[in-house]
């Protein structure tokens, strides 16, 4: 550690569970944010500002002026150029800490690519906004002895559980299965910004004592508050359930991929069409949709709007329709507008 | 007889089982974790556990935005 770092860092040194050592360990670690919208944000930010070595924050999205009530990363130019997420909050985040390497990867976690992309992480964080990416995550973690740290919020609600394969229960031995049906989402139930805030906190400091070994400081429980109703729980979440698929039996359902996350952005009135794995050039697709349509694009981003639908392309081929829940409706518009 | 839910107290039926008073509260299993007198139940034996006179529980949402 130089000596601008110790300056930088000086509070954090100073606080006595942490010190020089602790300090130097964050500086050596690699940790991943996954999901950055209201608490991925929260998380990235803290994270990078307390020094960990290298993030990683991988977001399947792109900003809208709704993200920006919650989603603290971002501003109003980053909505304007519907900017990914991922990209947006790498060039955020450099901008309040040039010493930690952060990366943004604009990906939909699948069974396919989390091996990749999670490789030589120290542990990660939870911020996605759906159930099962947390059952992959939970795979992850579990397959290859990784700790996480699951969090959800909606409305004034907040739950957060620490996982330590090995030690206590995975987030599958207290959920066995994703809830089924319509879920209540921030989409379709709202969300207070500082729901999201306090279990992004108490996820991050979770995270910290992790990556500094301090696993006695972890509290241990399935932790839940909501900011309205005034109510905060810790519930005991006990041994790991014997017969839990995921850290007993060790069957990885979401890893396998024989449980893929369905297409439908829950809430959003979209589909997200991920199974198509070819570069898209976007300069052809301008001169080609120009005449059928709206377009706007940028290096990151391409959308098309063709009332009532706005298509929006990444350079990989993924896309998200928005207009429809409809997946069979919304195959057909890529097909004819972006390509079979 | 009483018992108490979330650090309320809530009038229940008697010798009602845990599995019939998530269905009257009109709680889905899959979307709720149940600690009974500080100790968690797992959904497979919520339909054994019959609840008795003043006792605690606590039951965790879960949820998935973020």
């Amino acid at each position: 550690m130089d000596a601008r770092e110790r300056e930088r860092y000086s509070r954090q040194i100073l606080y006595r569970h942490i010190g020089e050592t602790g300090q130097q360990k964050l500086l050596a670690s690699r940790v991943a944010v996954v999901g950055c919208g209201a608490l991925g944000s929260q998380q990235a930010s803290m994270l990078v500002r307390a020094g960990v070595g290298e993030l990683l924050i991988v977001d399947r999205d792109y900003v809208e002026e709704s993200n920006l009530q919650r989603q603290t990363l971002f501003d109003e130019n980053d909505a304007a150029q519907s900017l990914p997420k991922a990209v947006a909050a790498e060039a955020h985040l450099r901008e309040a800490n040039s010493g930690v390497k952060v990366r943004g990867i604009v990906a939909d976690l699948t069974a396919e690519n989390i091996a990749e992309i999670l490789s030589g992480i120290h542990a990660f964080v939870d911020g996605t906004d759906n159930f099962e990416t947390r059952y992959l995550l939970n795979d992850f973690s579990v397959q290859n002895n990784v700790s996480w740290v699951y969090g959800a919020a909606v409305g004034s609600y907040g739950v957060t559980m620490t996982i330590v394969p090995g030690s206590g229960p995975c987030l599958a031995c207290l959920f066995p299965e994703p809830p089924s049906g319509i879920n209540t989402t921030c989409d379709t139930e709202g969300i207070i910004n500082a729901a999201a805030s306090a279990v992004a906190s108490i996820q991050v400091a979770e995270i910290l004592k992790l990556l500094l070994g301090d696993h006695n400081a972890l509290h241990g429980k399935l932790l839940s508050l909501d900011v309205w109703e005034n109510r905060f729980q810790a519930v005991n979440p006990g041994k790991p359930a014997e017969d839990c698929q995921a850290c007993q039996k060790r069957e990885f359902a979401y890893l396998s991929g024989s449980r893929a996350a369905p297409v439908t952005l829950c809430g959003r009135n979209s589909v997200q069409i991920h199974e198509r794995k070819r570069a898209v050039d976007f300069g052809e697709l301008e001169q080609r949709l120009k005449p059928l349509g709206e377009v706007r694009s940028n290096p990151f981003v391409f959308q098309f709007t063709i009332a009532p639908y706005q298509m929006t392309i990444f350079p990989d081929g993924r896309a998200i329709i928005q207009g429809t829940t409809n997946p069979g409706l919304a195959r057909s518009l890529y097909a004819r507008y972006i390509g079979a | 007889m009483e018992i108490i839910i979330n650090g309320e107290t809530q009038e229940v039926p008697p010798q009602i089982s845990l599995q019939d008073l998530i269905g009257l509260l009109e709680l889905e299993g899959n979307r709720v974790a149940v600690e009974l007198n500080q100790e968690i139940v797992r959904r497979e034996h919520w339909a054994e556990v019959e609840l008795r006179d003043q006792d605690r529980l606590e039951i965790v949402h879960f949820v998935g935005g973020g």
